[in-house]
């Protein structure tokens, strides 16, 4: 009852972000605010698109895990990109008071 | 935990902390024999009559007391490279959680699936239960599932504070609008206890961390009476 296997949570479940290569390092700052920005690009292409939302769940679980709630306040997966934003770019630190200008320019 | 009179460190809970304890043993005992050749050379030195007016080289023993120390460093230098890579080998983790550092205490937030936040404050010593350990307790301690690779984030909200628990061999600096990562593997269940590593005001040696290691049921059980 004690060992590894028993303690495995069951396969195919969400567990947890898997590692990603791109943020190798200890520094995991850049990994949950890019998940951030690709979940709120993602819901505006989906939109403008008029197709489903749902493949933009995983980066919105992405950053979900990642990120403290205080630089989120609360992101929820159908809150308008301009919600969260403008109370409180990721971290507070980043230049993210652009990020409303960055998806309107991003690539669409 | 730490207890009185200690000398050496903490028994370790993690693999890397053996590893690191290993390395630590195997350093000391270097600079121990070092140290005690040294002093030995000093000893005679100081009390001997004899004397050698003439000396111009010494080619042989310099060569010696070059090459050796070289080697030396070597021999620390290569286990302290393989410890050090081995901390940075990717592992999967199952379970995310960050903590935040603020003055003075520490918030927890386990948001994979629901979103289960707590702070963790130190309990006074004049509200200590007997047998309770004096500036390490804290009302909520963080409960976690032993055995399996968690990923740590911890961050600040304010100043510059520092995660530590010595027993798993980990200390990660909390700094504000970072987000540093740290892994925990624990491979027994128990309480763990840590001590902000960072200065960061007038209570800052009063905001401890305290893990419970527990088994997958129960962390299970716990998560959802918390939430």
């Amino acid at each position: 009852m004690l060992d590894v296997e028993a303690q495995m949570p069951p396969p195919g479940e969400w567990k947890t972000p898997p590692f990603d290569p791109r943020f190798p390092n200890q520094n995991q700052t850049r990994n949950c605010y890019q998940n951030f920005l690709d979940y709120h690009r993602c819901l505006k292409t989906m939109n403008r698109r008029g197709k489903d939302t749902q493949p933009c769940e995983y980066y919105f679980r992405v950053f979900h895990s990642l990120c403290p709630i205080s630089w989120t306040l609360g992101s929820l997966p159908s809150a308008s990109p301009g919600a969260a934003l403008d109370r409180a770019d990721p971290a507070g630190n980043f230049p993210g008071q652009n990020l409303t200008a960055q998806l309107s320019a991003a690539p669409q | 935990m730490a207890y009185p009179s200690q000398l050496g460190l903490q028994d370790a809970t993690s693999p890397i902390m053996e590893e690191l304890m290993n390395f630590h043993d195997h350093t000391l005992m270097i600079v121990f024999l070092i140290s005690s050749l040294v002093l030995y050379v000093i000893t005679l030195m100081l009390t001997t009559k004899l004397t050698h007016t003439s000396t111009m080289d010494a080619q042989e023993v310099e060569t010696i007391w070059t090459i050796l120390p070289a080697v030396i460093l070597i021999l620390i230098a290569l286990p302290s490279l393989r410890i050090l890579y081995m901390m940075d080998e990717i592992n999967n983790p199952v379970l995310t959680v960050k903590t935040m550092g603020h003055q003075w205490y520490w918030s927890y937030e386990y948001t994979d699936y629901e979103d289960l936040w707590f702070d963790s404050y130190m309990i006074p010593t004049t509200d200590l239960k007997p047998g309770e350990l004096r500036l390490l307790e804290v009302d909520n301690r963080v409960v976690l599932p032993m055995e399996l690779p968690i990923r740590m984030l911890i961050s600040s909200e304010d100043v510059l504070h520092s995660w530590a628990v010595p027993s798993l061999g980990l200390k990660t600096d909390a700094i504000k609008g970072r987000l540093n990562q740290a892994t925990i593997s624990s491979n027994r269940p128990g309480l763990f206890y840590g001590q902000c590593s960072e200065i960061c005001g007038s209570n800052h040696s009063f905001m401890p961390i305290v893990l419970e290691l527990v088994n997958l049921k129960y962390f299970e059980n716990w998560s959802v009476s918390m939430v």
